[in-house]
């Protein structure tokens, strides 16, 4: 008995911080038009969740573009079709790393320091505080957030998939001795603007609202103690990764499966 | 108020995401390659087309000039219809070309390679390419190559 009740209150509680987590994204949502009037708002959060997020990100993208291309290089030349490098290492960024990897990063960078901002500012009562003088916490501090992560994270994302291609051109056609010309045309020939890059935006925005979202939310639910508030920076990047892979997998069968 | 040193920093942070789309779309992916605007097209009837695909390379000595824009079928004449789009600066290829189609290494794509013959009149748009040689066809050569060797005893090869 005392194992079923365990598993009820499981149960109920997935289901009450989901309905939680819905109910503060869509307080988040209304606070857009707040947002619209002090766009002052967003480009500080932008700078602090996007720009700070640049240098991994743009590190890991060329590391992982030239790794990508001494691994394929690998295999394609016992097929004798290395000329083949440059769609191998631009479809398997465009498609899948990039988005991937950035929300990733994404989230162990910013979405553990939104985390742990938001959790601070409620244990040390700021956000009782502006809710004394009338100000709205949510559209005051989250939505600017919310939207900042939004916006990030494609740009991002596309960033890490061009720094790769280029990384693989590097150590390709400079390292590897692959035709320079036909890395950059074999793949201008097999990469569709639509089936491969236009998918990879919609995951990555898809990504991004999803990292975002969850370290808001683990933020404002966290105990107001510094113990909680470390427990709820853990969370946000176990959730925010188990959930751009689960993602990935549902976005890349519906995209790409036949 | 926002420091200024971080709208700037703001504002390359966006220049630099914009320019990494935009290299993507136009470098990487076949958006900047699309659009017939300034070439032209002309058609070339095949007995077999093999594997080649609708965006595959049209290359004259080697040199890229134009792709493949569509694969049809003739059902008068049961020959396959590929629609070339070749590049405006190409404009000056003979009318008696000769159109093959290739293979980039042993199991690399196909392709079509024109061969310029020594004609004085050059190419115009919608012109057919009559002189044609099909795609191999593994199974063709292998057949081929079985028959010979029973005919011959064994010396075909």
């Amino acid at each position: 008995m005392d194992a079923l009740a365990r598993l009820g209150r499981v149960g109920i509680d997935f289901l009450e911080n989901l309905g939680r987590a819905h109910l503060l994204l869509w307080a988040m949502l209304r606070g857009v038009d707040d947002l619209m009037r002090r766009p002052r708002l967003l480009v500080e959060q932008i700078h602090s969740v996007g720009v700070l997020t640049v240098l991994i990100i743009a590190v890991a993208g060329t590391f992982v573009g030239m790794v990508l291309a001494l691994q394929g290089y690998y295999i394609l030349t016992q097929f004798a079709a290395e000329q083949m490098l440059g769609v191998m290492v631009a479809a398997s960024l465009v498609r899948e790393l990039g988005p991937v990897v950035a929300a990733l990063l994404f989230a162990g960078r910013a979405g553990s320091a939104l985390t742990a901002e938001i959790g601070l500012m409620k244990a040390t009562e700021q956000l009782a505080g502006l809710e004394m003088m009338a100000v709205d916490p949510v559209k005051r501090v989250l939505t600017p957030r919310f939207f900042a992560g939004l916006i990030s994270v494609p740009l991002l994302g596309a960033m890490f998939s061009a720094l790769g291609v280029l990384g693989g051109f590097l150590v390709g056609a400079g390292l590897l001795g692959v035709d320079a010309a036909g890395y950059w045309s074999v793949m201008q020939t097999r990469i569709d603007f639509y089936g491969d890059l236009v998918n990879g935006g919609i995951k990555s925005v898809v990504f991004g609202v999803a990292c975002t979202w969850i370290a808001l939310y683990q933020g404002y639910e966290a105990d107001p103690t510094s113990e909680g508030v470390g427990r709820a920076t853990t969370r946000t990047v176990v959730h925010s990764s188990l959930a751009v892979l689960g993602l990935d997998f549902i976005l890349t069968a519906l995209m790409f499966g036949e | 108020m926002v420091k200024r040193s971080t709208e700037i920093s703001v504002g390359l942070f966006m220049l630099a995401g914009l320019v990494a789309l935009f290299f993507l779309a136009m470098k990487v992916s076949n958006l900047g390659s699309k659009g017939t605007d300034g070439g032209y097209l002309v058609t070339a009837h095949f007995q077999n087309v093999g594997s080649l695909k609708e965006k595959s390379p049209v290359t004259i000595a080697g040199v890229r000039v134009g792709r493949v824009q569509q694969i049809s079928f003739n059902e008068k004449t049961f020959e396959a219809v590929a629609t070339l789009y070749i590049e405006p600066r190409y404009d000056q290829l003979p009318k008696d070309t000769f159109a093959k189609i290739l293979t980039a290494g042993l199991l690399g794509e196909q392709y079509i390679g024109l061969d310029p013959g020594g004609s004085e009149q050059f190419l115009e748009p919608g012109d057919k390419i009559t002189m044609t040689q099909s795609a191999l066809v593994l199974e063709d050569i292998i057949g081929q190559a079985i028959f010979n060797q029973a005919e011959g005893g064994g010396n075909a090869f």
